[in-house]
């Protein structure tokens, strides 16, 4: 069973894809220095950024959890107004400021996600995706009512911290975190609620619990997007935030593959950079959206990735592995492997 | 722990009392009455619809007794969760084989070591030593227990893809991987040929000896019933209409009954 090489070596994994992420964020870094990609090219990967975090968060309720919230931009909107009330409220270094007003708006959106979970989670399917989309539309009604939020007018003036920088660095955080939380016992627990709730609780594992982990963990995420997003446009209209930008999330995920983290991840970029694209198009946004899902759902139910989740180390493990075939067929060997 | 309802109770593993349970006006199961010791096998037999399978799921709390007690290690599990109930030391495999059909074989096994393992969610997040510890003597265990099928190679294949017996036997290789003191096997040998089943017949009594554990199986295969079984309860109807050892069971002319009635009506 034991498998020799460094590539089989967990620490050298973890070093290998550390030193990956770095390369590619010097990459990003002295493409926007150099001129090769345009400032305003540049500021496009900001919601490609927050859009991941968003995408890959929900796959963690829908794809891991098995369940189909459709109030995540309720969630996203809880915390981009908390975290933005927060920064516009102090007047702290931004190196500091920013971060904790991110980390609140994740916490709030948490804390709502707990308080949605515990009626909704009791129950399945349809009835948790309308309760979640009540939800959302509900959370979109007081916010637009309230003084303190800019009520109709949006909420303006907000400071402008979001930088490439920073939204790369919680990206990262993110897809890191959900990563370890998935590979782990608590994580095999709330991928084994989706597999079988009865056969869950008959080994011992609380399937409320979990699922109301996984429920605001996915909820915190969104917030901390919500928050990115806030300081990047410097201003919040509770309309942006509504049923169709949640469904928006939802078609990322469905494409990518539920529960295919990688999935999301592609999805995500695609469907952000696709309307930028093709500006002409951006009213027919949502035919095209809802074409590609009718197409994937006749050619790819399961999405492009289904739940194919890539390790850097396993492809290059099986590259190698085709090399030293190839090579091996050559030399006239047949060997069994 | 709840001490004191752990010490003043019975030496039985299992304590089941007057129990009895309605569906709408269905009385699925009555007066249902059994003791079961430490290293005990116990087997549970009776026509299609006799309240068998319904048995277990009062003893894991799936559904909640209409009427009567249970106590599992010493403790009631009145008003508890299948997760709690499991906590006490119980587990079970299913009719109708409930598996983790997505993913791997060995990671069926390690979500059924999950109160084996104390990391916290943070330590998991972090990837602080107790995560690689854990995590490595889990897998360590979960290979181990997939050995006593001899299941080991099969370890990274999707669960859902093993033949129909190799499932079975994963049903119960994950059920001992939350540490029972008594096993709960609904049909183990359904759908296995007969050599499977002589093999099944020898793991179990294995399983008995190596895990200290006491056994109640339903099952319908005659021969693994009489074969391992050191006492046996006859359902009929949701009652108790026979009990006794494998021997007085076989001549027992209202167990012959029972069985001839249902198969002339069939
Ligand atoms: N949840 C339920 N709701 C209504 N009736 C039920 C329920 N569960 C079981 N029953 C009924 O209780 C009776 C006993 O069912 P049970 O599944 O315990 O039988 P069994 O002895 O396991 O039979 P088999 O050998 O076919 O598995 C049946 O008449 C069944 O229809
Ligand atoms: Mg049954």
């Amino acid at each position: 069973m034991k498998k020799e090489g460094l590539l089989n070596k967990t620490w050298f994994r973890y070093i290998l894809n550390a030193a990956c992420i770095l390369l590619l964020f010097g990459l990003i870094s002295i493409l926007v220095s150099s001129g090769v990609v345009n400032r305003y090219q540049a500021m496009i990967l900001i919601p490609v950024g927050y859009n991941i975090i968003l995408a890959t968060s929900l796959n963690l309720a829908t794809g891991f959890l098995g369940q189909l919230p459709l109030g995540h931009a309720g969630f996203m909107s809880v915390g981009g107004y908390a975290s933005a009330l927060f920064s516009m409220a102090v007047d702290w270094p931004a190196a500091i400021e920013f971060p904790v007003a991110l980390l609140i708006g994740g916490l709030v959106a948490a804390v709502f996600g707990m308080i949605i979970g515990l009626p909704a989670l009791r129950l399945k399917g349809d009835y948790l995706a309308i309760i979640t989309l009540g939800f959302g539309e509900i959370i979109r009604v007081i916010i637009l009512n309230l003084k303190f939020t800019g009520g109709a007018f949006g909420l303006r003036g907000i400071e402008n911290h979001t930088t490439l920088t920073s939204t790369f660095v919680w990206v990262v955080i993110s897809l890191f975190v959900i990563f370890a939380l998935i590979k782990s016992r608590h994580g095999r627990a709330i991928i084994a609620i989706r597999e079988n709730e009865i056969a869950t609780e008959s080994v011992g594992i609380s399937t409320t619990y979990y699922k109301m982990v996984a429920f605001s963990v996915s909820a915190f995420f969104a917030g901390i997007a919500g928050g990115l997003c806030a300081h990047y446009l410097t201003l919040l209209n509770a309309g942006d935030f509504g049923f169709m930008r949640s469904v928006e999330i939802l078609v990322m995920v469905v494409l990518g593959g539920m529960g295919s983290i990688i999935g999301s991840v592609v999805a995500a970029i695609v469907l952000t950079l696709l309307p930028e694209l093709l500006r002409g198009f951006s009213e027919y946004r949502l035919i095209i959206y809802s074409l590609l899902l009718v197409i994937m759902m006749i050619f790819r139910p399961s999405g492009l990735f289904g739940r194919y989740d890539f390790s850097l180390s396993n492809s290059l493990l099986k590259i190698k592995g085709k090399i030293t075939n190839s090579s091996r067929k050559k030399g006239a060997t047949h060997h069994e492997s | 722990m709840n001490h004191e309802s752990v010490q003043n109770n019975s030496a039985y593993i299992l304590d089941v009392t007057n129990l009895g349970i309605d569906f709408g006006g269905l009385q699925a199961l009555d007066d249902f009455n059994i003791q079961v010791k430490d290293r005990e096998i116990v087997g549970l037999i009776g026509p299609n619809g006799a309240g068998k399978t319904t048995i277990f799921n009062l003893l894991t709390s799936v559904y909640q007794p209409s009427r009567g007690n249970i106590q599992v290690t010493g403790r009631s599990t009145k008003g508890k969760t299948p997760h709690e109930v499991s906590q006490f030391g119980i587990a079970r495999t299913f009719q109708n084989i409930r598996l983790f059909k997505n993913i791997s074989v060995i990671d069926n096994v390690k979500i059924a070591l999950h109160n084996g393992m104390k990391y916290s969610m943070l330590s998991a997040i972090l990837r602080l030593p107790s995560y690689w510890r854990e995590e490595k003597a889990a897998t360590k265990l979960a290979l181990e227990l997939l050995a006593v099928f001899n299941m080991q190679d099969l370890a990274d294949q999707p669960a859902g893809s093993l033949p129909y017996g190799a499932q079975r036997r994963l049903e119960i290789v994950r059920a001992l991987a939350t540490n029972p003191k008594v096993l709960l096997l609904d049909e183990p040998a359904a759908g296995m040929n007969p050599s499977e089943t002589a093999e099944l017949m020898s793991t179990i009594r294995d399983i008995r000896d190596q895990f200290n554990m006491a056994i109640v199986l339903i099952e319908h295969d005659m021969s693994l019933v009489m074969g391992i079984c050191e006492r046996i309860l006859v359902l009929n109807y949701g009652l108790i209409i026979a009990q006794g050892t494998p021997e007085e069971i076989k001549n027992s002319p209202v167990v012959i009954e029972a069985y001839l009635g249902q198969q002339r009506g069939e």
